[in-house]
């Protein structure tokens, strides 16, 4: 990139989390954007805080102490723009996913069509449905007042309709949605999002729009019966989310103030980002992005020409956890773990951790416990995320995860750079890849800052993304086979490139890894067996061989098979696991 | 490291926000002493509504309905009373199915509101309101030993408190309960049984203080006529010395048990407050402090889940843990004289 392209304006980018912010910074470094460093601290949504911009200031603080210069004043305000001494910054931008879940009613007209694409557009931001509307609800109105009454939702979403078609029946509905929201205490009335049929504009706005905190209109996400259109309705909703999250939490308004309104929902900018990458990068896999954080875990993945962005705040590793038995059993989790826990044991942790979502695991136990719900939640949210993939995308079974390159993975479980092998399991067990993908960690959490970033200054997130911020694990080879345990299913020879050669065979059951320093990129031949099939059909391989780039560890084959299946037997999967742990070098 | 306080003090200014969900009535006024029982604001929250659709039934349009509607909003109307009449010899007449209140007219339809819930915000604390927050609620301040907790069932109560703990990790047993205690507030151990809660229902007790109880029986917990405040966790967790050296002392003395439900955001948690003459106010203490060599804390996961230490050293950048994380960190001594290295982040200040 010719220096000339870049203004050489140095921007912080601060995210905002359930437990943590983060604060980072981008600057020119040789006429190309780098980023520099990032501060941490607590976020302060919650008592007795209350304040997220304390948080804020706090992170920055400690970045200001990595990078020797100031950002804050005396006063604790954002110096802006950078100053003839170094200090300050030239922009902000702003991610968050801090906050209560947002209670959520949809209204659509017929489930298969309308409410269908409601929900899509609803797990776009973290989002909990309390109720649905629909013309086949057998409610009578009085019934629909009373329930929007009793759940307070914070938002409304009306689907419906395609362009030029019906608007009697929405009509219809709009009527309880507006007389609940007449009843309601003016400072609890919901937002309202319409994205149904454009013709109703106007008579949603007359309807609703004195008595809702804030209506928007976005296209209509069905604008016919065949064609869905999520993305406009989906960048309307971020706007919402941060409009909702300015009024429930102190802090939010000053970031908006010193950002000159760039702030997004975390998992939306993440979204924004994977989708610039289909662009620019893709090929015929798609491009996987998975986060595991306290307020969620989102699965963002962007095909050719679309994408879908999935966000469950049910799974999330923080306050929600508290209700995550209602979605999976303590025996589903703790399959996972590599020690005997107890069904209380875990229970216990729940609680626990949902009471103080900051805290961290300091005993072995405690993390065997954390990570195997990490790996039940992610693997929940993948499956239920697959189902919402369209159906013309690259993928070896329809019950198997689709075939994707790169995927990235963030969030406190998946990226500690200091172990990445323990991340990379959790996601090869949780997210079973399929085929050869390379796996990036993004232990700085930047993905988000960069999709964000990109609204202020496209240039920075392709040239941070080229500069090697994030962390190359390598690249993984999980052919789809079922076979008996360790029987031969790859013969693999990776060629480096000084020309030298290892060879591996890879037995069914197990995880092997071959060297590949970061930054080289080896040439993979490979004989499948078994019927194995790497995305080129059963037991077929490209007579040339396929490049692989290298990682912190290298080539990593995965024989355990598509879909993984655990011994049953307690004892034996426990050593297998352990067993595999070894082999990623996670002890 | 700024961390939260989990307050277990014996004597200190206690202040609380009482606000209600929604608007309402306040009932106080400022330098009005109040019970911690005592309702200081009311609201009304509606439950079950009746839309009456006149159009509809008269088979007419809603303009001209809406000329025949005899009701206006904030009429309360009698079961059978007549709201709208057609026209005609043999006019059909519209009535009320329900008593109620008309919330809203128009488009020919009539809103009625038939069922409505009172919304009751009790003073929490036994003191003075300092400030009234009109239509929303009061600032209410207080003296006295306070002991935060972590989980409650959503009830308040007062009454003389009994200690039927001979230590932290005690267990509370049917068997320890007899009618002798009816009327009380019972300083328990931790429950690990159903039985256990159901005996204090049948006493019955004003309220149970215990230092944990079993996940599984939460819902019973919730369901039970009387306020209870868990100090530690959820689990098997004996009540850690603090709140358990200032209860016991405290025995037999008249405590307020406010079980009200842990709020992250708002930073209100379950408290017992023994209200204690004084004569000057006591200084508050604070919500949050900055952790440091010399301070209480309390671990908020293992090792030592629940155990109150000193934090003897600061230690410099990251630490790795005996999970293999690093973070930031301290060396903690623990009252058994066990030094342990605790990430930060699982640390609350305790005073």
């Amino acid at each position: 990139m010719p220096a000339s392209l870049v203004d050489g304006n140095s921007l912080l980018a601060v995210d905002i989390g359930g437990a943590t912010t983060r604060a980072v910074l981008f600057d020119v470094v040789e006429g190309q954007y780098r980023f520099i460093a990032s501060g941490i601290a607590p976020s302060t949504a919650e008592a007795p805080f209350k304040d997220v911009s304390e948080g804020v200031k706090n992170a920055i603080e400690n970045l200001q102490t990595v990078i020797g210069k100031s950002l804050l004043d005396s006063g604790r305000g954002l110096i802006t723009p950078s100053q003839p001494n170094g200090s300050g910054v030239d922009a902000l931008v702003v991610t968050l996913s801090v906050g209560a879940t947002l209670k959520t009613v949809i209204v659509g007209l017929l489930k298969d069509v309308s409410l269908d694409s409601a929900q899509r557009l609803t797990s776009s931001t973290y989002t909990r449905i309390v109720d649905t509307i629909s013309l086949n609800d057998t409610r009578k109105p009085e019934q629909k007042i009373d329930s929007l009454l009793r759940h307070q939702p914070d938002l409304v979403i009306i689907t419906g309709g395609t362009d030029g078609g019906a608007s009697r029946s929405i009509q219809k509905m709009l009527e309880p949605i507006g007389l609940a929201s007449f009843l309601m205490p003016e400072e609890k009335r919901p937002a309202v999002l319409f994205a149904g049929n454009q013709k109703m504009e106007a008579e949603v706005k007359s309807l609703i729009g004195s008595l809702s905190s804030s209506v928007h209109i976005s296209p209509n996400v069905r604008p016919s019966l065949e064609t869905e259109d999520l993305d406009p309705a989906e960048r309307e909703l971020a706007h919402i989310f941060v409009e909702i999250r300015k009024r429930q939490i102190k802090g939010v308004d000053l970031l908006n103030l010193w950002s000159g309104g760039h702030i997004l929902p975390t998992a939306y900018a993440s979204g924004r980002m994977v989708r610039f990458l289909a662009k620019a990068y893709g090929g015929s896999k798609g491009i996987l992005s998975v986060d595991l954080g306290a307020s969620a875990a989102s699965i963002a993945a962007a095909f050719k020409g679309t994408s879908r962005l999935n966000i469950y705040p049910q799974y999330g590793q923080g306050e929600n956890l508290e209700h995550l038995l209602k979605y999976t059993t303590a025996d589903e989790i703790l399959r996972w773990s590599p020690l005997d826990i107890s069904k209380d044991a875990l229970n216990d942790y729940l609680y626990q951790k949902s009471l103080y979502p900051s805290t961290i695991a300091a005993t072995k136990e405690d993390l065997a416990i954390s990570q195997a719900i990490a790996r039940q939640a992610l693997y929940l949210a993948m499956q239920t995320a697959r189902k919402n993939f369209p159906s013309d995308i690259a993928q070896i079974k329809l019950n198997l995860t689709p075939l994707f390159d790169p995927i990235i993975a963030s969030g406190g479980a998946l990226s500690d750079a200091s172990r990445p092998g323990s991340g990379l399991l959790l996601l090869l067990d949780s997210i079973q890849p399929v085929g050869i993908s390379t796996v990036i960690l993004d232990q700085n959490n930047l993905l988000p800052l960069l999709g964000s970033a990109a609204s202020r200054n496209n240039i920075l997130p392709v040239q941070v993304m080229e500069s090697g911020a994030f962390l190359s694990v390598g690249t993984v080879v999980a052919p789809a086979v079922i076979a008996a345990q360790n029987a031969p299913i790859m013969r693999a020879t990776l060629t480096y490139e000084n020309g030298s050669e290892t060879k591996l065979e890879l037995k069914y059951g197990s995880l092997q890894t071959l060297p590949l320093p970061n930054g080289e990129v080896g040439k993979l031949s490979f004989q499948l067996l078994k019927g194995a099939d790497l995305g080129y059909g059963p037991g077929r391989a490209p007579k040339e061989g396929v490049p692989v780039t290298g990682g912190a560890l290298g080539v990593i084959f995965d024989g355990r098979g598509r879909p993984l299946n655990l011994p049953a037997d307690a004892a034996r999967r426990r050593e297998l696991i352990k067993k595999w742990q070894w082999a990623l070098g996670d002890e | 490291m700024i961390a939260p306080v989990h307050h277990v003090v014996g004597l200190t200014s206690i202040v609380r926000e009482r606000i209600l969900p929604i608007s309402g009535n306040l009932l106080v006024r400022q330098g009005q002493k109040v019970s911690a029982t005592e309702v200081i604001a009311e609201a009304k929250l509606p439950r079950e509504h009746t839309l009456i659709d006149v159009a509809r039934a008269l088979q007419i349009s809603p303009t001209a309905a809406e000329r025949l509607v005899r009701c206006k909003v904030g009429e309360r109307l009698a079961a059978g009373t007549e709201i709208a009449k057609g026209k005609g010899l043999f006019a059909n007449a519209i009535k009320v199915p329900r008593e109620g209140t008309v919330v809203a007219v128009g488009g020919g339809q009539i809103l009625l509101e038939t069922s409505a819930a009172k919304v009751e915000l009790k003073a929490g604390v036994p003191g003075t309101v300092i400030e009234v927050l009109p239509g929303r609620g009061a600032v209410v301040q207080a003296a006295g030993s306070l002991v935060q907790g972590v989980w409650g069932n959503d009830k308040i109560e007062i009454g003389a408190l009994v200690n039927l703990m001979n230590a932290p990790d005690d267990t509370l047993t049917e068997s320890k309960m007899d009618v002798s205690l009816r009327g009380s507030i019972l300083l328990g151990g931790m429950i690990q049984n159903k039985e256990a809660l159901r005996a204090a229902a049948d006493l019955p007790a004003r309220g149970l203080i215990v230092p944990s109880i079993a996940p599984a029986l939460i819902a019973l917990a919730r369901e039970m006529p009387y306020p209870i405040v868990v100090t530690d966790g959820l689990g098997a967790l004996p009540m850690n010395s603090a709140a358990y050296r200032l209860l016991t002392t405290n025995a037999k003395r008249e405590a307020v048990i406010n079980a009200e439900s842990y709020n992250r955001y708002t930073g209100a948690k379950p408290e017992v407050i023994i209200p204690l003459p004084i004569s000057s106010e006591p200084p508050p203490s604070p919500d949050a402090q900055t952790l440091a060599v010399g301070l209480q804390v309390r671990m908020l996961r293992p090792p030592a889940l629940g155990a109150l230490g000193v934090i003897e050293k600061m230690l410099p950048g990251l630490t790795v843990l005996p999970s293999g994380l690093h973070a930031p960190a301290a060396e903690i001594k623990l009252e058994s004289n066990e030094i342990i290295i605790a990430p930060l982040v699982n640390l609350e200040v305790v005073g």
